[in-house]
């Protein structure tokens, strides 16, 4: 907004000022994570500045350590299963609120949506007692299961405003025109739709690479990498976190950039229409 | 558009509340049962008796970890609520609109990185022959012992909380109507006055409910407490995890849990009523 630039107070001092603050705020942000970057190439064992000489020695331990592989192909078959199943479930919920009307739909929505609001180690002690009291704690399944439950809100918030962007006729139209309300879903909603449903399947693939807390609760052996860091946490702190957070960073914000790329890719394209 | 739940409409609704319900809802629920539940010989059996309440309740430890949870998230919520401020109305109201889009994105980022992985790093910075101790030794000061200490806590929560508080707070102040901040400008309202009397009070709802999430957060947390903090301050998180990994004490972890919902509970309604003040009207 570049009206304000007649503010009878602007100060320039102040405005300059302000600037200033924010590059720090970013600098204290990007600070741990430009320095995870950075110390994963360093040979001190201990790391400080000045900075030993390059070296990959900390991802050549990573890449060697079968724990890592095993943690690495359970965080990946966690992901995608939870991607699929929480994008499916969020766009359901979605539509749901999108079309209709009903008693209790509050209720419905906050079950949709309030999930991500309560404390991970709450959410994790009461699953692992639950899933363990059914039989299905300790494995790879119970991790699917309860990032599931915190991604699907992910999910829905965002193919529900992809949903609110669309023409309310269109579907009504697709009807009159004598398609099924299936037909109309097949070739009106879902094509309108499909940016946001895959960039909500590369966001919840996202969330539940990083998330650490639950799946250590529930996950028993079957550690996704996460769970292994805060074990590297526990133990013996070595640069091979930083290893590991480059490699997870690089995977997180890859899937991030490519939801980014499709959720905006569409103002481009054809607004009121459905895409292609 | 309105019909009635048909087949089809059942297919999109029903398995996220199925879903919801089973996965959400009960485990939420039987958490309550269990913190009824007793041990004996080291296993849990069904039951409905209060000594977990009694026991937790009757604990000096358990109010002494609630007393520092609560002060620490408190003091988490108002600091990142007060050094967020300045960046969001900066971000808000001075940069070009492509720089704040890119601010916007650039505080997204760190959603996607591991929290815990920030953690260690700060460990890198704050120990006691980190890059901070050194820093300050290169201009003869220190070294200081920074880690395990509650402002090394504080540093986690802020790690934590900062990049989500700074986007609610500048989702509240972007939809501040403009002519608002001019017509105090032409009423020659001060900078300053201006920023208490006209930009804080339009963008309540939305600073209070940032300062909510910010306490949810930290309340919750027991990465920076363990890991920055030392484990020095047990919070309420810790005693979770310690006594649900060492053992089969889940019923009294249940009955930390359910403090710690409650607490949220009440918290959440006080901030909430006081957002929307005088707001209806």
């Amino acid at each position: 907004m570049s009206d304000t630039a007649q503010d009878i107070n602007r100060n320039p001092a102040i405005d300059w000022g302000l600037k200033a603050y924010v590059i720090l705020a970013y600098a204290f942000v990007f600070a741990p994570i430009a320095a995870s970057f950075v110390f994963s190439f360093n040979s001190d064992r201990f790391p400080s500045i000045p900075l030993g000489h390059f070296t990959l020695d900390w991802y050549r331990a990573v890449a060697t350590d079968p724990l890592v592989w095993e943690g690495l192909r359970n965080t990946l078959f966690v992901g995608v299963t939870v991607g699929v199943l929480a994008t499916a479930l969020g766009f359901g919920a979605a539509y749901t609120d999108y079309r209709y009307k009903f008693l209790g739909k509050q209720v419905y929505l906050a079950l949709a949506l309030l999930p991500p609001t309560i404390p991970v180690v709450i959410l994790g002690l009461a699953m692992l007692a639950y899933l363990s009291r059914i039989g299905l704690s300790g494995n790879a399944l119970s991790v699917i299961i309860a990032h599931v439950v915190i991604c699907a809100p992910f999910a829905m918030a965002i193919v529900r405003l992809r949903l609110s962007q669309m023409d309310p006729d269109l579907e009504a139209a697709a009807w009159n025109l004598g398609a099924s309300e299936w037909a109309a879903m097949r070739h009106v909603i879902i094509p309108f739709a499909k940016p946001a449903i895959l960039g909500a399947l590369f966001i919840t693939m996202a969330v539940s690479f990083d998330e650490f807390a639950i799946a250590w609760f529930v996950s028993g052996l079957n550690e996704t990498l996460p769970v292994k860091v805060l074990g590297f946490l526990q133990g013996q702190v070595s640069p091979r976190i930083n290893a590991i957070g480059t490699f997870v960073f690089v995977t997180s914000m890859t899937l991030v950039v490519l939801a980014q790329i499709l959720l905006t890719g569409r103002g481009a394209k054809s607004r009121p229409a459905a895409d292609e | 558009m309105r019909r009635s739940l048909s087949l089809y409409g059942l297919t999109f609704s029903l398995p996220l509340l199925v879903w919801q319900l089973l996965f959400f809802v009960f485990p939420l629920v039987f958490l309550v049962a269990l913190s009824f539940w007793t041990v004996k010989n080291f296993a849990m059996r069904p039951d409905f008796d209060t000594v977990n309440w009694v026991t937790m309740y009757g604990r000096g430890v358990f109010w002494q970890a609630y007393g520092t949870t609560f002060a620490f998230a408190l003091a988490a919520a108002v600091l990142t609520s007060l050094l967020a401020f300045p960046c969001s109305y900066a971000i808000a109201f001075k940069l070009s609109e492509a720089a704040r889009r890119w601010a916007v994105f650039l505080m997204v980022i760190p959603f996607f990185t591991s929290y815990l992985v920030r953690i260690y790093s700060w460990q890198i910075f704050l120990s006691d022959a980190g890059i901070v101790n050194v820093l300050l030794g290169k201009v003869g000061l220190g070294p200081f012992p920074l880690l395990n200490t509650a402002g090394a806590t504080m540093v986690g929560y802020l790690t934590l909380n900062f990049p989500l508080v700074v986007l609610l707070q500048l989702f509240s102040l972007v939809f501040i109507d403009r002519t608002l901040v001019e017509a105090a400008h032409n009423l020659r309202c001060g900078r300053i006055r201006t920023v208490f009397a006209v930009i804080v009070p339009s963008a309540r709802v939305g600073l209070v409910i940032a300062a909510l999430f910010a306490f949810i957060l930290s309340f919750g947390d027991f990465v920076s407490p363990i890991y920055l903090g030392g484990g020095k301050a047990t919070t309420l998180s810790i005693l979770i995890t310690d006594t649900t990994k060492s053992g089969q004490q889940w019923p009294r972890a249940a009955v930390i849990a359910l403090t710690m919902i409650g607490t949220l509970l009440v918290v959440a309604f006080v901030a909430v009523r006081f957002a929307y003040k005088g707001r209806s009207k």
